[in-house]
C-alpha cells in the first residue's frame, strides 16, 4: 500500500480523496493554488505545497507544478480527483515517467476513451449498444455528409471526436442547415481540441441519462456497481443524480451490466469507470464513458456499501479487487443534489464568504463538502460547493429525507441552489420518476417566465 | 514566564523572518531581537503541529499567550523587496555542488542575472532577477524544496 499519496484536485473531492487515504493509513499530500490556501483539505493535510496562483491553468492544470510538488514531497502515487487532469491521458503518462503511480486507468484507455469515434467502434465490437449514426469520422465529402444524415434520419446532432460531457456538439434539424453546421462545428473542435474529426448520431429526442459504474484490478477481475439516473441536467451540467436508476427492470440492468464487463475486458480497464447512456423507449444508446471517478460516486457507494475511492486506491497499489459480482448487493435508493454558489433559478454564479453555515444531519444523511463557516468560495473555479446526499430503503424515504435535510441546510453570505433543490423535490414529475434529461431546463424556462 | 516559554519564543523568532519580537504578559515583558538576519530553512511543509507555515504567517504560533505583539519596520520593507519563487522544486544556491554560488550576500545583481536553480522534473530553471539592487537576505536553503510563492532572496533596489 502506498505511504504517501498526492492529491491533484481541490474542493470537496480533494476532501473526498484524503479522507479515503487516512482511512488506509496513507499520508496525503494537498496541492493548492493561492486562492485555496485556507481551504479544509490543506489545513488537514500532513503536507501540502502552494503548486501556482489561481487561474486553474497555472496551478491546478500545470502539470509540471504538480510532479514537482510530488518530487519534493516524495509522494508515491497521484490521484486526479475528477475534471482537471483527470482524463488527460499526457498527464497520466508523465506521472508515471516521473516515477509515480497514477490512480486511474493506463493511459492508453484514457486517450481510447477520450477519442470518441474509437470509443464507440469499441463499444460496437463489445455488444454494447451505441447511437446509430455515420458509424465513424465523416469526410470532407459534401455528398456523403449528407447522404449518411438522411439515412440516420433528422434530426441529428453532429460531434467532434475529441469532444465529450457535451462540448463540442451541434443538433441539426433540416438538411439545408446541415452543411454550414458541419463547417462551423469543424473549426470550433479544431479551435477548443486541436482535433477537426466530426461524427454523426441520430438526435435522441427525450432521453433519459443512465449510467453504470464499473469497477476493475490490473488482473482481468472486472465488477458492476450498478447504475444511476442523471436525467436533472441544465446545460449539460447535472444537478440531481440517483442510484439505483428508476424504472429499469432488473433483466434489463443484467444486460447492460455484462455488456459494460464485457468492454471493459476488451479494453483491459483498470480502476473506476462509468459508462454514460441515453436511454429512451426501453433502449440504452451509448454516448460515452468517463475514464476516472465521477462526482457523483456517492450514490453507487451509499446503494452497495463499497468506497469507490479507497478500492481506487488499493487498485493502483497493486491488490487484487475483494469483490466478486456475486458479493455486489443493490440495496436501499440513494439521491445526490449537488450545492452550488449560484443563484438558484438564474444560475449566475455567487462566490464569496460564507457568513453561516449549518449542516443538515441524521440517519441516510451524508455530506461531502469542504465549505465552513466563514469560508471564502473562489471565483476561480466551477461554483459547487458540496453534495447533500440522502439513502433510503425506497425512493420516497430517500426523497422524504432529502427534503427534510434541504430545510435544515443554512448557507448565508452566498447564494445557493438549496433553493431549487427544494422545489425539485416537491415537484410532482420528479417525484414519480424517469424525467428526461429535458425536463429541468423546461421546469427553469415555466419557472422564470411565471 | 518559565525558561522553556522563552527558549520557545527564541528559537521561533529565529526562525522567522521577524527581525524582533515584544511580548507582554501581565507584568512580565520580554524582548528579543535578531542582530543579524539568518538564512532561513523554513520548510513549507508539516510542522509540528501539521499546519502549514508560510514566511508571512510565522507569527501566529508564538501569539497565543501573547496580550500585545510588535513586528519592527523592517519586517514591512522586506515584503516589498522579496523574491517569490515562481514555480515548485529544489532550490540550488550553484548550478552544481562543486560551481561558485550564483549569488550572495551584499552582492549587486542587476535585472537578468541568474539568482538561483530551482530543479523540478528533473530539469534545472535558472531563476533570474526582476529587478536591479544588493542582495540583503537568502531566505531558502541549498537543497531543500520550495513551493510557488515561497520567499527565496530579499534585494534591497538600488
Amino acid at each position: 500500500m502506498f505511504e504517501k499519496v498526492l492529491i491533484a484536485n481541490r474542493g470537496e473531492i480533494a476532501l473526498r480523496i484524503q479522507r479515503a487515504c487516512r482511512e488506509l493509513g496513507i499520508k496525503t499530500v494537498a496541492v493548492y493554488s493561492e486562492a485555496d490556501s485556507e481551504a479544509k483539505y490543506v489545513k488537514l493535510a500532513d503536507e501540502a505545497v502552494c503548486i501556482g496562483p489561481p487561474p486553474p491553468a497555472k496551478s491546478y492544470l500545470n502539470i509540471p507544478a504538480i510532479i514537482a510538488a510530488a518530487e519534493v514531497t516524495h509522494a508515491q502515487a497521484i490521484h486526479p480527483g475528477y475534471g482537471f487532469l483527470s482524463e488527460n491521458g499526457h498527464f497520466a503518462e508523465r506521472v508515471i515517467e516521473s516515477g509515480f503511480v497514477f490512480i486511474g486507468p493506463q493511459s492508453k484507455t484514457i486517450h481510447q476513451m477520450g477519442d470518441k469515434i474509437a470509443a464507440k467502434k469499441t463499444m460496437d465490437e463489445s455488444g454494447v449498444p451505441t447511437v446509430p449514426g455515420s458509424d465513424g469520422a465523416l469526410p470532407n465529402d459534401e455528398q456523403i455528409i449528407l447522404a449518411t444524415a438522411k439515412k440516420v434520419g433528422y434530426p441529428i446532432i453532429i460531434k467532434a471526436a475529441g469532444g465529450g460531457g457535451g462540448r463540442g456538439m451541434r443538433i441539426v434539424n433540416h438538411e439545408k442547415d446541415l452543411i454550414a453546421a458541419i463547417n462551423t462545428t469543424r473549426s470550433e473542435a479544431d479551435a477548443a481540441f486541436g482535433n477537426p474529426t466530426l461524427y454523426m448520431e441520430k438526435c435522441l429526442q427525450n432521453p433519459r441519462h443512465i449510467e453504470v459504474q464499473v469497477l476493475a484490478d490490473e488482473y482481468g477481475n472486472t465488477i458492476c456497481l450498478g447504475d444511476r439516473d442523471c436525467s436533472m441536467q441544465r446545460r449539460h451540467q447535472k444537478i440531481i443524480e440517483e442510484a439505483p436508476a428508476p424504472k429499469i427492470t432488473d433483466k434489463q440492468r443484467q444486460k447492460i451490466s455484462k455488456a459494460c464487463i464485457k468492454a471493459c475486458k476488451k479494453m483491459g480497464y483498470i480502476s473506476a469507470g462509468t459508462f454514460e447512456f441515453l436511454y429512451e423507449n426501453n433502449q440504452f444508446y451509448f454516448m460515452e464513458m468517463n475514464t476516472r471517478l465521477q462526482v457523483e460516486h456517492t450514490v453507487t457507494e451509499l446503494i452497495t456499501g463499497i468506497d469507490i475511492v479507497q478500492e481506487q486506491i488499493r487498485i493502483a497499489a497493486g491488490e487484487k479487487l475483494r469483490y466478486k459480482q456475486r458479493d455486489i448487493r443493490i440495496a436501499g435508493h440513494a439521491i445526490e443534489c449537488r450545492i452550488n454558489a449560484e443563484d438558484p433559478f438564474t444560475c449566475l454564479p455567487s462566490p464569496g464568504k460564507i457568513e453561516n453555515y449549518h449542516q443538515a444531519g441524521g440517519l441516510g444523511i451524508r455530506i461531502d463538502s469542504h465549505i465552513y463557516q466563514g469560508y471564502s468560495v473562489p471565483s476561480h473555479y466551477d461554483a459547487m460547493i458540496g453534495k447533500l446526499i440522502a439513502y433510503g430503503s425506497s425512493r420516497e424515504q430517500a426523497i422524504a429525507r432529502m427534503s427534510i435535510a434541504l430545510s435544515e441546510m443554512v448557507i448565508t453570505g452566498i447564494k445557493t441552489n438549496v433553493p431549487l433543490h427544494q422545489a425539485l423535490l416537491k415537484d410532482e414529475s420528479f417525484i414519480k420518476g424517469g424525467l428526461n434529461i429535458h425536463y429541468l431546463e423546461n421546469w427553469l424556462t415555466k419557472f422564470q417566465a411565471s | 514566564m518559565d525558561l522553556k516559554k522563552i527558549k520557545k519564543l527564541i528559537d521561533l523568532v529565529e526562525q522567522s523572518k521577524i527581525s524582533e519580537l515584544e511580548i507582554t504578559e501581565g507584568e512580565e515583558k520580554i524582548r528579543i531581537a535578531c542582530s543579524a538576519p539568518t538564512s532561513f530553512g523554513s520548510h513549507n511543509f508539516a510542522t509540528e503541529n501539521n499546519q502549514i507555515a508560510t514566511p508571512t504567517k510565522a507569527v501566529e504560533p508564538i501569539s497565543q499567550e501573547a496580550d500585545s505583539l510588535t513586528a519592527s519596520i523592517n519586517e514591512e520593507r522586506n515584503q516589498a523587496n522579496t523574491i517569490k519563487s515562481p514555480m515548485v522544486g529544489v532550490f540550488y544556491r550553484a548550478s552544481s555542488p562543486n560551481s561558485p554560488v550564483f549569488s550572495e550576500i551584499g552582492q549587486t545583481v542587476k535585472i537578468g542575472d541568474t539568482l538561483c536553480i530551482i530543479e523540478a522534473m528533473k530539469l534545472m530553471n535558472e531563476i533570474k532577477s526582476d529587478r536591479t539592487g544588493i542582495i540583503r537576505t537568502i531566505l531558502a536553503e541549498d537543497g531543500e524544496p520550495v513551493e510557488y510563492g515561497e520567499a527565496l532572496f530579499v534585494i534591497e533596489p538600488t
